[in-house]
């Protein structure tokens, strides 16, 4: 079980947790082609590596943030609130 | 029986308490501080399984973990029997009971030994040659039969009766393996302050010194210095069998497992979920056997073993010994064991001029040393009885009696738990052997664990992982020679297709095995181990992994290195399903959500479903009335007068915010911005993709403020929606969420008399039909409580749904009840609520949609707000592949022929059913029903181009017969809607 530092709560275990996709994915607009919409709706970078993406302190104070996970590893190298920049 | 080999003196058992214990029935005693095989020895019992595939007599192998052979069944009864347990592990104790293991009927005389007679009729891959044919008759005749004599323990025959018990726990230095190693280095950690936990799965801490007489001053002064630190705790029993991510350990503690037969109130065990900053793995090593013409019968173990069995346990493993050894770690143990009074008949080392003071103890103390040489054999059925050795390369061999055979092939660091965390592995020429080497997690390995192989570098390397463990400065290493030993399978000179030479005990798996893999073309080494399934048995390889490795790099002529290893998985040792369930069993599995008016029902003999967590009425039988009669009776109750229904599961969301309005615009498909305060809305929420995901009514009870209602199922999974689209992309809105689905009983009141029964318990409010429509909502007082009174339905029939405090939900359900005596009032189910929607073809999310329906598709387009510039789901809407697509599925009502005839839900439709399997499917059935109010079975259906094919027949194939059915609009009951005013 992963821990996950929440960037208003701190670290808590994983079960607190829900998983919410790769970050940083601009919602398209109405006005995009049709292929444009499919590649917002469906494809995601799966990146080998380091990875951003979105969670969820489901089991605690309920916020989303984004965190950037190494998927080889498995370990986090940041997290930080929405809106934020990465370091 | 006596315990005729026990010493009489040294050990650390306690011989002024004997413990009587049985095997197979048989009565025997021992001494507290054995263990169950210690106390087999200790009575000359070496014997004590038979082999998983060819049912070989097998015995004691070794002293801990890593034993393959001497696997029981233990347990008073069914509800406390465990089997596949290491009689090297369990502790003995007063009255354990033991059995042992894939044996019919007895250990000495075993009908599924037949296969052994036929063993080179069961090579390696013999489940993948043999039994490909005929078709059908491996699941039919081969496996259940295989099934029957390959195997190792019974299932229990009745639930675990055991409790067990689990906690968290977070510390600085976890130290796994309470050694010289361990012990040094959860010292050295504690001297710091901080925080540390020990673990070790022996009863007492010390390791392999517990077997080391001349170490006790040292190990009890380690000991003292332990209990002096409060910043130390201490774990005896407790295995750690995983290592998961982020440095969080799994342990399993053994409570009272080891009291044997005591009352089930004390959990048997705890799971530990242990968070350490930093883990110290000094798990110790363990020895190899060396692989020789049958070299698994009773009483050919490993020398250590023996040793530990000496001097532990005070047993003498045998009288007459021949030590067979590639390692000088054998002759201490011939030592031991000629001091105990065993004859040494012989040592055998595979080495051509081995030296140092472990061979110079042996000469001096007279025994006969023969270096250069090999076993080529052994003999004896159920106990070794002679070995035949020769030097390595002739012909002659000399045979030597003995019960008893030692061996040595080296040591292997157990480096299971480093493999778990991921760490690679790296490999040590020396040792012949692989140790941790670059860690994955912050871990650090000590002492033989870490390839040492003397006590003193043993403990040096445990003070240094403790200090670096904590930050503090480490000295150098003391430097050490460490011996390799010897992997693979020994010379012996005889034809390899006709010996078996044990590799993998537990598995069965010989040499040759892995020899013919490789000749049939096999090279990894993952694909040799599950072809010859060597190491994947319940020990995983411990003690046999490094063999196999050094056969497959002799044969193939490549260093080990470059064949890599195996992966370790958890759990080390097997461990009890118990532990892992924990407290979760039961009525603690799964929560139980129970509405306000739960207990009413109950009281009232209703009969409940399960709806995901919650307990819904399903239905309120009187007397003695099917569910089909109580139904019927219930639906025509609602149609012609009023009925009571229990709500209070929907899902429901408060929005408040000066912009909720614009944020339901943008959740859902509807147009909210000119929805008064008063009034309601059905509304429709999709996902990103297009397809439907929830619904549910929606009041305005003010400019500022919505009371969202959603599916029961739904509730979590909306408001999760919900909060992750304002917090992460509408983040412009001033909106706020709150789950009030807790808070709110809901009570429904439904039929032509429903404003009668109601009215009298109505203060702030005028419910008429001219002040209160269809679909409006009111804040009020009913029966004296503060509501919000929905007039809304979900029947036809002129309805409303009464949220009321849940702490009061059941007070003013019993007022309405008690109001609507003398208007026949009835309460209803969920099933009489199903029916009745049916029949106004009212969807229910999950059930006619199914992840992939559009608003269109279950002709819902009405509702969408077609102005709006955006919402969730809009854009996918207006996608040229959905759009365009002409044959989607649509909702549409089904009439069976035959009026009787309630067709399965689920069921398919085909246009012609005489056309061969398999059919062209249009599309299927979502509800189905038996209608009171139309007196004829009625059903919803998905199908292709649904709404263009109304009035033709369709067909519903079924086993030996197909039904017509008539596509029909799916609103089968009042379609003008007139009911709904009462
Ligand atoms: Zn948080």
């Amino acid at each position: 079980m992963l821990v996950i530092s929440c960037p208003y709560c701190g670290d808590r275990p994983e079960i607190e947790f829900s998983y919410g996709g790769e970050a940083h994915v601009v919602r398209a607009p109405a006005s995009v082609t049709d292929e444009e919409w499919t590649a917002f709706l469906y494809q995601r970078s799966n990146a080998r590596g380091s990875y951003a993406e979105r969670w969820r302190h489901a089991h605690g104070c309920g916020r989303f943030f984004n965190a950037r996970r190494n998927t080889v590893t498995d370990f986090f190298e940041q997290t930080y609130k929405i809106g934020e920049a990465p370091a | 029986m006596t315990q005729k080999y026990r010493l009489a003196t040294g050990g650390l058992i306690d011989r002024r308490v004997t413990v009587p214990f049985t095997f197979d029935g048989k009565a025997m005693t021992g001494h507290a501080g054995d263990t169950l095989a210690s106390a087999l020895l200790a009575n000359g019992v070496h014997l004590v399984g038979r082999s998983f595939k060819y049912h070989r007599p097998r015995g004691i192998v070794s002293a801990g973990a890593e034993e393959p052979n001497a696997l029981v069944g233990v347990g008073r009864d069914e509800g406390h029997y465990t089997p596949n347990l290491r009689a090297t592990q369990v502790e003995l104790y007063h009255g354990l009971r033991a059995e042992s293991q894939n044996r019919t009927p007895s250990l000495e005389r075993d009908v599924g030994s037949i296969t052994d007679r036929l063993w080179r009729f069961f090579p390696a891959g013999f489940y993948y040659k043999t039994f490909m044919w005929p078709k059908g008759a491996w699941t039919k005749f081969f496996e259940p039969r295989i099934r029957a004599i390959a195997g190792l323990g019974r299932s229990p025959a009745a639930p675990d009766a055991a409790r067990y018990a689990q906690i968290y726990a977070h510390c600085d230095v976890l130290v796994i393996g309470a050694g010289p190693a361990g012990l040094s280095a959860a010292l050295a950690a504690a001297e710091t302050g901080a925080r540390v936990i020990l673990c070790d799965e022996q009863p007492q801490f010390g390791g392999a010194l517990l077997a080391e007489p001349g170490q006790s001053a040292w190990l009890a002064e380690q000991r003292a210095r332990l209990a002096g630190f409060a910043n130390i705790t201490m774990l005896p029993r407790t295995i750690a069998f995983g290592y998961f991510p982020h440095n969080m350990i799994g342990l399993a503690q053994d409570l009272t497992d080891h009291q044997g037969e005591t009352s089930d109130d004390a959990p048997r065990g705890r799971l530990w979920q242990v968070r350490a900053k930093q883990v110290i793995t000094a798990t110790g090593a363990i020895e190899r056997p060396l692989v020789f013409p049958d070299n698994d019968r009773p009483g050919i173990m490993l020398a250590d073993a023996a040793r530990t069995y000496v001097e532990r346990y005070a047993v003498k493993p045998g009288n007459r010994a021949v030590v067979f050894t590639a390692h000088d770690d054998a002759y201490r143990a011939a030592v031991s064991l000629h001091e105990a009074g065993v004859t040494i008949a012989a040592i055998v080392d595979l080495r051509e001029s081995p030296e140092g003071p472990c061979l110079d103890a042996a000469r001096a103390a007279g025994l006969p040393i023969r270096t250069h040489a090999t076993i080529i054999g052994t003999e004896g059925n159920l106990r070794v009885a002679a070995v035949s050795v020769a030097t390595i390369g002739a012909a002659n061999a000399e045979r030597i009696a003995c019960d008893l055979v030692l061996m040595s092939g080296g040591f292997t660091p157990s480096v299971h738990l480093f493999s778990q965390s991921r760490g690679k592995l790296a490999f040590d020429p020396a040792l012949d052997a692989f140790i941790p080497g670059t860690p994955a997690e912050p871990t650090i390995a000590a002492g033989a664990a870490s390839g040492c192989q003397s006590l003193e570098a043993a403990i040096a390397s445990g003070r240094a992982a403790g200090l670096s463990a904590t930050g503090q400065a480490v000295a150098a290493p003391v430097a050490e020679t460490v011996a390799a030993g010897f992997l693979g399978e020994v010379p012996h000179g005889r034809d390899p297709a006709s010996v078996r030479a044990f590799v993998d005990f537990q598995n069965d798996v010989t040499a040759k095995d892995i020899t013919l893999a490789l000749a049939e073309g096999f090279r990894s080494i993952e694909h040799v181990k599950r072809y010859t399934t060597t190491g994947m048995a319940t020990d995983q390889g411990k003690t046999s992994n490094m063999n196999a490795l050094g056969i497959v790099s002799k044969s193939l002529g490549v260093p080990i290195p470059s064949i890599g290893t195996t992966t370790f998985r958890m759990p080390y040792t097997p461990i009890p399903f118990g532990y892992f369930a924990g407290y979760a069993r039961g009525d603690l599995f799964e929560p139980v959500r129970e509405t306000p008016i739960h207990a009413w029902a109950a009281e009232q003999g209703a009969v409940f479903e399960d709806v995901s967590l919650w307990k819904r009425a399903r239905y309120f039988p009187r007397g003695a009335e099917t569910m089909h009669e109580a139904v019927a009776r219930e639906c025509a109750a609602v149609r012609a007068g009023v009925g009571l229904f229990d709500a209070s599961t929907l899902g429901k969301i408060e929005i408040t915010g000066p912009d909720a309005a614009e944020f339901l615009n943008r959740m859902y498909v509807n147009a909210w911005t000119k929805l008064k305060p008063g009034r309601l809305r059905y509304g429709i929420l999709l996902r990103e993709d297009g397809f439907i995901i929830d619904d549910g009514v929606v009041g305005r009870i003010a400019d500022d403020r919505f009371h969202v209602t959603t599916t029961t199922g739904g509730a979590a999974r909306v408001l999760n929606m919900m909060e992750d689209y304002l917090q992460t992309e509408f983040t412009d809105l001033k909106v706020w969420l709150t789950s009030t689905t807790e808070q709110y009983a809901v009570i429904a009141v439904q039929g032509p008399r429903a404003r009668e029964v109601i009215a009298p318990l109505v203060e702030d409010a005028d419910i008429s039909a001219a002040a209160m429509p269809h679909m409006s909502v009111v804040e009020c007082r009913v029966a004296g409580v503060p509501a919000r009174l929905f007039r809304v339905s979900f029947t036809g029939e002129l309805g409303f749904e009464i949220n009321v405090p849940a702490d009061y939900g059941r007070a003013v359900w019993e007022a309405i009840d008690q109001a609507g005596q003398t208007h026949g009032i009835v309460p209803y189910g969920t099933e009489t609520m199903h029916v009745l929607r049916a029949e106004k073809g009212y969807i229910i999310v999950g059930q006619e949609t199914d992840g992939t329906a559009t608003p269109d598709d279950v002709g819902l387009t009405w509702a969408i707000g077609k102005a709006k510039p955006d919402f969730v789901g809009k854009r996918a809407l207006a996608r040229t592949a959905l759009a365009s697509q002409t044959d989607r599925k649509q909702l549409v009502g089904l009439l069976t022929a035959d009026p009787a005839e309630v067709l399965e839900e689920g069921a398919h439709l085909v246009a012609d059913p005489a056309q061969p399997i398999p059919m062209t499917m249009l599309g299927h059935v979502t509800s189905s029903y038996w209608s009171a109010a139309l007196n004829r079975s009625i059903a919803l259906a998905m199908v292709r181009n649904g709404r263009a094919r109304i009035g033709e027949t369709l067909h519903v194939p079924l086993p030996g017969r197909s039904v017509a059915v008539t596509l029909t609009d799916p609103v089968f009951y009042d379609p003008e809607g007139a009911r709904l005013d009462g």
